[in-house]
């Protein structure tokens, strides 16, 4: 049961974008990077999708 | 802003193309490896097949007794498993080979933007929140007229053997030429005519396609205080999502969704109270101030910043969206309800329904789009999912899977329409013009068509959810009722009222999602076409430029609703049959792509698996077009109706059910603009499938012809293929992060 639970929250999260920061802390320190701010990435994202073509269909 | 300098694509972290090891054998094959089929796999799909068999045989011989909607549903659930297990692997291994040990353009290009290396369970899920709408709920509540068997068969046939396979075809070719669009590969691939008449199609078409979706709304919406309430509290919970992203929980996307799935069932509930608040009347609007309130809703939606509307309330639709099938789905399992319609009505047949007029060849064809198969897939499968494929094998669950899911919320909407009173169908989805707008005459015309439903029965039926019925078309309604039937019976509470609501609800926010974003890609197209002669137009972060081309767009699907909204005829029976031989017309060019791209890599013996739903397709919509063209019945033709409205106006008379001799006009404007608008969609379409016969027979001479798919590089990259990993590739993948954590480990 709290295996599905989890594998819920990690497809939700992962779904909705939101399991991409910890992606990201996790790949900095990997690479030994200082990462930027949670705010600061979360406002390049919404750059990129600013300029995205992605449509929804019919 | 923040200026924020990022890694180049190489150096991302987030990117996972660094393995120093060449793949594993789970690496190789696309299907997950040669499994040795034991007796219970044997057994379970002999289960699955005698399944399917029986619901077919049950639903091809009951006549004249009630039969239980699960039949449809169990056909269509054992059709679909057999259909992936057997024939998508087919097309996965013997036709297209996909090949696990070639690099997706995901993996060679990951930029931590467009090009991203997914998890297939997650594209998933993206994919078919993209490519499933309103035309799979809409489509079959409308084709419903013709009984219930026209509309299950081509719904599973359709899809098995046509739409699912456009869209996984389309999205390999796509991602063999790194995630190029339709347009790109015509123009390519086929020829510069062929392009040209690519780029006009599908940017008339999407036009074409917004104008019905934003109908479907108009009419859901008009003289609906409730609905305008909920449906226009919608606008300041996704802007407040937005701020709330952006400025005090930026990233916390499932926190801010859970707040605003709340807030939108609030104001599903207080859209109940309207009358008791004082607004019921403020809130009752007439069609033409619910266009231009659209309208003009849809200009500044695209011209805003995407986080502070767009991005919020796809959260926002995709969660109602995905939510309200599975509610369906388990509502249905426990109703059980029972079909009210016939197998096949003599609508079917005679060609006279009063929902939209023509024979079931081809016009159940064209009705149902979404769900059997949809052009404008394609245009999803060649934009952002073949970029982030991680393995070639996984083209099959994505692109085949996700299509057979959609097909499963067609038939769960064909159902929805099925079970409701078809007196109360009739009477729903028929034009005012031929109801006449109350209850007493709503029942006389139904009784016309062999239905009865009393007048009584009819007011009844519309307190129970606190709406007017009576001409309620676009299929919204009708599959509101239909849902808000099933979920009382199954979860009690009689709360009729507010399931239609939610229903009507879940159905609009996603309409305007689709609008929006369907707007936003029009002005990139715009943008981009207009660049070639203007360079500076084409920048898409050049206001001036952004807003004209949003404009642009907004005023030509404004117009094809206005259009719909104001014609006596009504709008929904004129326009709903453009919009499908549109959207099937789409579907001819992205099939015709892929019969091009076959027989140009040489595969002529499997050609047959694009070239079939090429052919029935082109049948149909050619068929369809011509009817709308030429055919001298007026309810059909609709140069044919222009000339009788014409001929009769000049001779002093009013036809109905036009009042005056300005609705007469307006018959003869609107006919005439969408018979010219149909004529230039077929011809367009046999431009681009001349232009490709040109290639067809050289390259069939030639035995193959040089494509622009990209050279061959090694995959690095482990993952699984489909759905469930099997115990070869969770070994593999294993082995393989493993090696890269050493790997990383002793490089620091």
């Amino acid at each position: 049961m709290r295996r599905a639970l989890a594998g819920i929250r990690w497809y939700l999260r992962e779904w909705s974008g939101e399991g991409r920061w910890d992606a990201y802390l996790a790949d900095c320190e990997r690479v030994g990077m200082v990462p930027m701010t949670r705010r600061e990435y979360e406002r390049h994202r919404d750059h990129l999708r600013e300029h995205s073509t992605q449509g929804r269909c019919c | 802003m923040t200026q924020v300098t990022f890694l180049t694509p190489r150096e991302h972290p987030l990117s996972t193309t660094t393995s120093p090891t060449p793949p594993s054998p789970a690496g190789g094959p696309a299907d997950g490896g040669k499994t040795r089929r034991s007796p219970a796999s044997i057994a379970l799909w002999v289960g699955v097949a005698v399944v399917g068999a029986v619901c077919w045989s049950v639903l091809a011989l009951s006549r004249g007794e009630s039969v239980s909607a699960l039949w449809i549903l169990f056909a269509a659930l054992s059709s679909y498993l057999i259909a992936y297990r057997f024939y998508s692997r087919f097309i996965a291994t013997k036709v297209l080979k996909l090949d696990n040990t070639r690099a997706t353009p995901a993996e060679r290009l990951e930029n931590g933007n467009d090009y991203e290396v997914t998890d297939r369970r997650v594209l998933f899920g993206h994919h078919f929140a993209a490519i499933a709408g309103a035309g799979p709920l809409v489509g079959p509540v409308l084709a419903a007229q013709m009984g219930y068997l026209p509309g299950t068969i081509w719904i599973i046939v359709g899809v098995i053997l046509a739409g699912a396979v456009q869209d996984m075809v389309v999205l390999f070719f796509s991602m063999r030429r790194d995630g190029k669009s339709l347009g790109q590969m015509v123009r390519e691939e086929i020829g510069v005519v062929g392009g040209i008449a690519a780029l006009i199609a599908v940017f008339a078409i999407m036009i074409i396609i917004l104008a019905v979706l934003s109908l479907v709304v108009v009419n859901a919406l008009a003289e609906s205080p409730w609905g305008v309430f909920s449906i226009g509290l919608t606008i300041p919970i996704a802007l407040f999502m937005g701020f709330y992203l952006r400025f005090f929980r930026p990233g916390r996307v499932l926190e801010t969704t859970a707040i605003g799935v709340v807030l939108l069932l609030l104001a599903i509930i207080g859209g109940g109270y309207v009358e008791s608040w004082g607004l019921a009347e403020a809130l009752t609007l007439d069609k033409e101030t619910l266009t231009l309130m659209l309208v003009g809703y849809g200009f500044v939606a695209s011209i805003l910043p995407v986080w502070m509307l767009l991005t919020p309330r796809d959260y926002l639709s995709t969660f109602m969206k995905v939510g309200v099938i599975v509610l369906l789905a388990v509502g249905m399992l426990l109703a059980r309800p029972v079909l009210s319609n016939e197998a096949v009505t003599s609508f079917a047949t005679d060609g006279d329904g009063p929902v939209f007029a023509g024979k079931l060849f081809p016009f159940v064809f064209i009705t149902i789009a979404c769900g059997a198969l949809s052009g404008f897939h394609a245009l999803i499968s060649s934009g952002t999912t073949p970029k982030m494929v991680a393995k070639e094998g996984q083209v099959r669950m994505i692109g085949y899977g996700g299509m057979l899911m959609e097909s499963f919320v067609a038939i769960s909407a064909l159902i929805a329409a099925c079970v409701i009173d078809q007196g109360l169908y009739f009477a729903m989805n028929s034009p005012a013009g031929l109801t006449g707008g109350t209850a007493e005459s709503a029942s006389q015309f139904v009784g016309t068509l062999g239905f009865s439903i009393t007048p009584e029965d009819l007011t009844k039926a519309a307190a129970g959810v606190e709406e007017e019925l009576i001409s309620r078309t676009g299929g919204a309604p009708t599959l509101a009722f239909g849902i808000s039937q099933i979920f009382d019976e199954a979860f009690g509470g009689g709360l009729a009222a507010f399931w239609y609501h939610f229903a009507i609800m879940f159905e609009a926010l996603f309409i305007l999602t689709a609008v929006d974003a369907g707007t936003r890609v029009g002005r990139f197209m715009l943008q981009d076409t207009i660049g070639n002669v203007w360079p500076k137009f084409g920048d898409t972060s050049w206001k001036p430029a952004a807003w004209i081309s949003s404009a642009l767009v907004v005023a030509c699907w404004g117009y094809m609703l206005y259009v719909g909204v104001t014609d006596p005829l009504g709008g929904i029976n004129q326009l709903f049959p453009l919009f499908g031989i549109a959207n099937q017309l789409l579907a001819a060019i992205a099939l015709t792509v892929c019969v091009t791209l076959f027989l140009k890599h040489g595969w002529l013996r499997y050609v047959w698996v694009p070239a079939i739903p090429l052919g029935f397709d082109l049948v149909v919509t050619m068929t369809a077009s011509w009817q709308k063209v030429f055919s001298d019945n007026p309810a059909i033709g609709y140069f044919a109706q222009a000339d009788r409205y014409r001929t009769a106006r000049e001779a002093g008379e009013v036809l109905a059910p036009a009042a005056d001799a300005d609705q007469m006009g307006t018959v003869i404007t609107n006919s005439t603009t969408n018979g010219v608008l149909q004529a230039t969609f077929a011809v367009l379409t046999i431009i681009i499938v001349a232009n490709a016969a040109v290639i067809w027979v050289r390259a069939v001479r030639a035995g193959s012809l040089p494509t622009t798919e990209v050279p061959k590089v090694e995959s690095t990259l482990v993952a699984p293929s489909d759905f469930f990993a099997t115990a070869e590739e969770k070994a593999a993948v294993a082995a393989w992060e493993a090696e890269r954590k050493e790997s990383v480990g002793s490089g620091r």
